[in-house]
């Protein structure tokens, strides 16, 4: 589905070198890593939007990208919104035709959302916003998706519904990646993850094993049983 | 309902077509209206008559008025009109920002500055329309130039460039006028500045035809992509679209409309600011209606305009000044009125 061999990519230093893991349909890898680690820009190339200076990647389908969430300027509907994830299919003097309208209202089905087709995005709460760019990129008919910090901003509600959403789509055998800064996370939804400790030092392996105190503790520079947010952890509850 | 209705495949199509139709009606009734009021009135069905060429038997005088004298200049205000807002809407969605207009890429004032030097000169009106034209499209290479670099061009490096670009034509416009002769030239350029559809003829309209329609026709083949285009270029990228190419498709259309409009009117201003909000209030964001029913209400508007321009003194009102007297009080109000409902805070 997705695979990265070798990538490596620079600005002056070395950001990441030798990345190689690769994300079969049907599975999740997560991304970690501390602010700065180039963990966005991995994304990008895996995606396809950034070229890396080193290394492949193939991807056997056209990737999905979700960004970061920031403003949009217009007050679009949610149905023109998810629309838009069509752009690829639609050729560049055209509009979306009878196909296209039903592949975004498919992707909002799939999403959960198709009651706020016809509300204004910018009226919705940051997790519904989410939700829609998650249904957007379902909507161009990818198999691979690939979400950068999908549940930042989020509250735990919403949190659950995302990381239960992106479970399904795994299952019916898309090839998910996202960066995450949350660990909960990668071992709610992760069968891999990749973390970013140094330009030299990328690991890849099942979350289960990497996902221990220890690498946690080296990779964010932290005590991990110190640490303040850890109490809640003591007792274990499930995320949804 | 409103959610099956909203999702519904069709659900484009059956929404676009109301507005626009309503639009096109409301469009032809000024147009036919705009002929026949002036000092010398002919009465609407003899209007009618004579524009469906069933006029035997009307006098010559209706017929010249109509055809010769007032329905050269209604097409004209129809093209600049329309050409001119619907280049503001797509530049306000490409730029992300309500306050852009076309003269924000400096074509207007290379074009401005086009159309002055050939008065100065004292060359005759087809050299005028050409030298607009001309160094409209020369502002146009001249942003294309400075902003060109590898991969994509950032928005606010393209705003900069159309900015200085247009100062620099602007300061040129300025020395035109300072060298010209203050008796004779001063007076004609000044006035031409002003923008005005007032000389207007059938050779003008065929001047303005070309390019404007030309990048009208662009620009509504565009109106989907546009919308894409309208999240940002991140956004855009990520959904596959190269945004780059389609930005600078959409500022070729813009800059052949504004260069053609310049041309044969001058400096329109307002029009291309205001009119894409009125028709932002009325049918909503979505650049797929949005943009044909700009350009009718952009066409509407300025016949309107004009109308009131001719017939409101005995002498004329220059149009461009019409157009900011009552377009920035009006925009003001609508404004106050929905501020927060059409763009998100931005």
């Amino acid at each position: 589905m997705l695979e990265l061999a070798g990538v490596g990519y620079r600005y002056t230093r070395w950001l990441f070198r030798d990345v190689t893991f690769s994300v079969p349909a049907g599975t999740v890898t997560a991304v970690l890593g501390p602010n700065g680690s180039g963990k966005t820009t991995l994304l990008r190339c895996a995606a396809g939007l950034l070229s890396p200076q080193a290394g492949a990647v193939r991807r056997s389908t056209p990737a999905a990208f979700v960004p970061q969430a920031h403003q949009s300027t217009f007050a679009y509907r949610v149905v023109d919104m998810v629309l838009m994830g069509r752009v690829r299919n639609v050729p560049t003097f055209a509009t979306p035709g009878r196909r296209d309208h039903a592949a975004a209202r498919d992707a909002m089905e799939r999403v959960g959302i198709l009651d706020l087709a016809g509300t204004p995005f910018s009226s919705l709460s940051g997790g519904q916003q989410q939700l829609v760019r998650i249904a957007r990129a379902v909507a161009s008919g990818t198999r691979i998706l690939v979400l950068d910090e999908p549940a930042t901003g989020l509250d735990l509600r919403n949190q659950g519904r995302l990381l239960t959403l992106l479970r399904e789509l795994a299952d019916a055998q898309m090839a998910v990646l996202l960066t995450t800064h949350q660990p909960d996370h990668a071992r709610y939804l992760a069968d891999t993850v990749v973390l970013l400790l140094g330009p030299d030092d990328v690991r890849v392996g099942p979350a289960t094993r990497l996902l221990q105190d220890d690498t946690l503790n080296e990779l964010y520079g932290i005590d991990i049983g110190a640490w303040p947010g850890s109490a809640h952890r003591t007792a274990e509850r499930p995320l949804s | 309902m409103a959610r099956d209705d909203a999702v519904a495949p069709e659900r484009s199509l059956r929404l676009a077509v109301p507005p626009v139709a309503a639009m096109a009606v409301v469009l032809a009734g000024v147009v036919i209206g705009a002929v026949a009021v002036g000092r010398f009135g002919v009465p609407l069905p003899d209007v009618v008559r004579i524009l469906t060429s069933r006029g035997e038997g009307l006098s010559a005088a209706d017929q010249n008025v109509v055809l010769y004298v007032r329905l050269p200049r209604v097409l004209l205000a129809l093209l600049v009109g329309g050409g001119l807002a619907i280049a503001g809407a797509a530049l306000q969605a490409a730029f992300r920002n309500p306050l852009v207009s076309p003269e924000i890429i400096g074509v207007s004032s290379g074009a401005s500055f086009g159309g002055a030097l050939a008065l100065l000169l004292g060359l005759g009106t087809t050299v005028l329309v050409g030298a607009a034209f001309g160094f409209g499209l020369v502002a146009l290479v001249l942003v294309f130039a400075v902003t060109i670099t590898r991969g994509i061009t950032p928005v606010l490096m393209i705003v900069l460039a159309g900015v200085v670009t247009g100062s620099f034509f602007s300061a040129l416009v300025s020395l035109t006028t300072y060298v010209a002769d203050p008796y004779d030239q001063l007076p004609t350029i000044v006035f031409w500045l002003l923008g005005s559809v007032a000389s207007a003829s059938y050779g003008k309209v065929l001047i303005a035809v070309g390019p404007v329609l030309a990048g009208t026709l662009v620009l509504l083949l565009l109106r989907w992509r546009v919308n894409v285009l309208s999240l940002g270029d991140e956004e855009a990228a990520a959904l596959g679209m190269r945004p780059g190419r389609t930005r600078w498709l959409l500022l070729t259309a813009v800059a052949l409309i504004v260069a053609g409009a310049v041309a044969v009117s001058g400096v329109v201003s307002w029009v291309g600011l205001v009119v894409p909000h009125f028709a932002r209030m009325w049918v909503g964001p979505d650049h797929r209606v949005l943009l044909p029913v700009t350009f009718l209400m952009g066409s509407a508007y300025l016949i309107l305009i004009d109308t009131l321009a001719r017939t409101v003194t005995a002498g004329e009102i220059p149009l461009g000044v019409l157009t900011a007297l009552l377009g920035a009080p009006a925009f003001f109000v609508v404004l106050r009125r929905h501020r927060n409902r059409i763009w998100d805070d931005a």
